[in-house]
């Protein structure tokens, strides 16, 4: 288990290009950016963004050869809710962000098609695109979710079966729209699957991104998000329960880079079993046109085990001195043992009042996600993970 | 007829600077029906006695038992002994971030009833419960005590008590930051407790002006980790008058 630490300027200071000694200080937008996967210099797991990931049981998905097609997609029918695939040279693609490690470009520089993801009209629509039993071959996708301007919809990205999988994910959010992603990993054990997510997000328009990782041998989902217009909103939230052997992380980012934006970051992850890991590293830049700004970002670890290691890792960059408000929280911890006692004093079994506990704990993250099937399905996966099974 | 013996405890803590002992020796019988109240300076170890019956562990009893119609407490879970009919109504009840007053309830009674109570006269139990405390309805979807005020998290520790129908209950100042109009709709889910199933209970206080509403049948004065005088109901009103100061030769007398 580790506490809270920040970031070093030293560990801050990584550049891609560079194998010999670390540069001095850059921020987190000067970071080197490409989609050609050539452009990186070969990983070797101590860089910045690499260094508490276990990069050899994946060197395949960072620099090796991967498979493009298009993946194995069923997604249920929704109005206002159009799928397509587009050519790799499709203007729309390239607009959220592009790659800032190697995996990322690999996925880039790989896929065939994108998934088009486009919702419109401004009634609540709710939209589940599965991706399933991938195989165990190393491959690269690419997708890109569309809000139209003043829209409103749900569009959950789910993955289940056998997956070895890099990819992106850019979510371009217009004008007044309000949009939710959920990118809900549920592969099977031997699975790894890293994803990133680039969202920008419209004037006076709103994401909510849901990360929630349960299955999966090492699941990386690092969500980007870049406030690029006035009055952006994100909320980003994320939920992770990490067994005996898995390995989930998470890197968020979040650039505020015009007035009056605003961001919270949530993110909540359960630990248990011996080699149960968990990783969060969030990043908040507030640049010096994001005047106005409120920002808070958070990140709570709950162990349940001895033989776990959760590593949070706030870090918060202030280029204005004209802001609303800035903050970050970050906690690992056992179980609060007064509220056992509180539970078992009014007759509840030990093992019933720790389940209450984890579930009231990750249940904050659940609650927020304003879809009751999904809610209810996902409390259910959760009760599973906390049984062991 | 249930009673409840407390004999010759001793009780002690782990600090930072080493074992305290904190109880020394409390003698004490609660019969079915009896409301028995506990007044004593802060720091006494009244707590401490309400804690170590629950079975907290952060407290060692090192002499001494406690005895649940014969049966031995001190050899029960925490939950065990909540099944087995004891309360405690706490100082300062904790909040359970994520759990809803209505699932944490339910759980509840499932767990001391041994079965899920049926839906029908439970809903109804639950909102006449909470209404007879002046509770808003709109606490059952809230976390439990997450944002309550003082008060309302002294209301939520008697709805429980009004709902799990224990046999004993501690009421550790429950009547500590209530208002006059709270401590009267407090006190009288008391007495209703009391009245509909004949519970016994240990009311540990500051003051006396809760005495006004719940009449105890015998006052013990508590002063360093004793019962230092037992008395009637007119003890209550001696110590309001003079206050614990001829007491302090025993209570220095610990340290
Ligand atoms: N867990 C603990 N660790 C250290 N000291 C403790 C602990 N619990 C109680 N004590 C000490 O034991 C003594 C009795 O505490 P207790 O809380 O039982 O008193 P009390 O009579 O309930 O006081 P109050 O009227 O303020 O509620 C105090 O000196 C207190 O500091
Ligand atoms: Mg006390």
């Amino acid at each position: 288990m580790q506490s809270t630490a920040m970031p070093t300027p030293e560990q801050h200071g990584f550049r891609a290009h560079s194998d010999g000694p670390v540069v001095p200080v850059q921020t987190r937008s000067e970071r080197f950016r490409s989609t050609e996967v050539a452009d990186f210099a070969p990983v070797t797991g101590r860089e910045h963004e690499w260094k508490y990931s276990p990069v050899a049981t994946f060197a395949d998905l960072i620099s090796g050869d991967l498979d493009g097609s298009r993946l194995e997609v069923t997604s249920t029918d929704a109005a206002g809710v159009a799928l397509s695939w587009i050519a790799r040279d499709d203007a729309r693609i390239g607009r959220a962000g592009i790659p800032e490690e190697r995996a990322s470009a690999n996925a880039w520089s790989s896929f065939d098609e994108a998934l088009l993801v486009e919702v419109s009209g401004e009634e609540a629509k709710t939209v589940t695109v599965t991706r399933s039993d991938l195989g165990t071959s190393p491959r690269a996708a690419h997708t890109v979710i569309e809000a139209a301007p003043f829209s409103r919809g749900l569009v959950v990205l789910r993955g289940i079966g056998d997956a070895r999988l890099t990819e992106n994910v850019e979510i371009v959010v217009g004008e007044g729209a309000n949009l939710e992603v959920v990118s809900l990993q549920e592969w099977s054990d031997e699975s790894v699957h890293l994803a990133s997510h680039f969202a920008r997000i419209g004037r006076d328009a709103r994401l909510k991104h849901i990360v929630v990782s349960l299955g999966g041998k090492v699941v990386r989902v690092n969500p980007s998000t870049h406030l690029a217009e006035q009055g952006s909103d994100v909320e980003a939230l994320g939920l992770y329960f990490s067994d005996a052997g898995q390995h989930l992380e998470q890197q968020v980012f979040v650039h505020h880079d015009a007035p009056h934006t605003r961001s919270r970051v949530t993110y909540k992850g359960a630990l248990q079993g011996e080699g149960a890991r968990s990783v969060w590293i969030g990043d908040v830049l507030i640049g010096n046109a994001a005047t106005g700004t409120d920002s808070y970002e958070q990140n709570r670890n709950l162990v349940l085990t001895d033989g776990t290691r959760a590593d949070s890792v706030p870090n918060l960059e202030i280029e204005t001195g004209d802001i609303e408000g800035a903050g970050h929280a970050s906690a690992t911890g056992r179980f609060d043992d007064e509220q056992l006692f509180y539970l078992q004093a009014r007759g509840i079994p030990e093992e019933e009042a720790r389940r209450l506990v984890v579930r009231g704990f990750l249940n904050e993250v659940v609650q927020q996600i304003g879809d009751a099937e999904l809610e209810e399905r996902l409390i259910r996966a959760l009760e599973a993970e906390l049984q062991g099974s | 007829m249930s009673v409840l013996e407390i004999k010759n405890l001793h009780v002690n803590v782990e600090t930072d600077q080493g074992t305290r002992e904190i109880l020394r020796g409390v003698d004490l019988t609660i019969r079915e029906g009896e409301i028995h109240a506990i007044m004593g300076p802060n720091g006494s170890g009244k707590s401490t006695l309400a804690y170590t019956i629950a079975g907290h562990p952060k407290y060692t009893v090192v002499q001494g038992e406690i005895l649940l119609d014969g049966e031995n407490v001190l050899e029960m879970s925490v939950d065990e002994r909540a099944r087995a009919g004891m309360f405690l109504a706490m100082q300062y009840p904790v909040e359970i971030p994520g759990v809803t007053v209505t699932n944490f309830l339910r759980t509840a009674k499932t767990a001391i009833d041994g079965e899920a109570p049926s839906i029908r006269t439970w809903l109804k139990d639950v909102r006449g419960a909470m209404s007879n405390l002046k509770m808003d309805s709109a606490f059952a979807e809230r976390n439990v005590n997450e944002g309550f005020s003082g008060g309302e998290k002294k209301r939520n520790e008697i709805l429980q008590l009004e709902l799990l129908k224990p046999k004993f209950a501690v009421l550790d100042e429950t009547d500590s930051g209530l208002d006059v109009d709270a401590l009267k709709v407090v006190s009288e889910g008391v007495n209703r407790a009391h009245a509909n199933t004949g519970l016994g209970i240990l009311l540990i206080t500051h003051y006396t002006r809760i005495l006004r509403y719940i009449t105890p049948d015998f006052v013990h004065v508590f002063v360093a980790g004793r019962i230092a005088e037992q008395g009637g109901p007119e003890l209550a009103d001696r110590l309001e008058e003079e206050g614990y100061d001829r007491y302090h030769v025993a209570e220095s007398a610990t340290q």
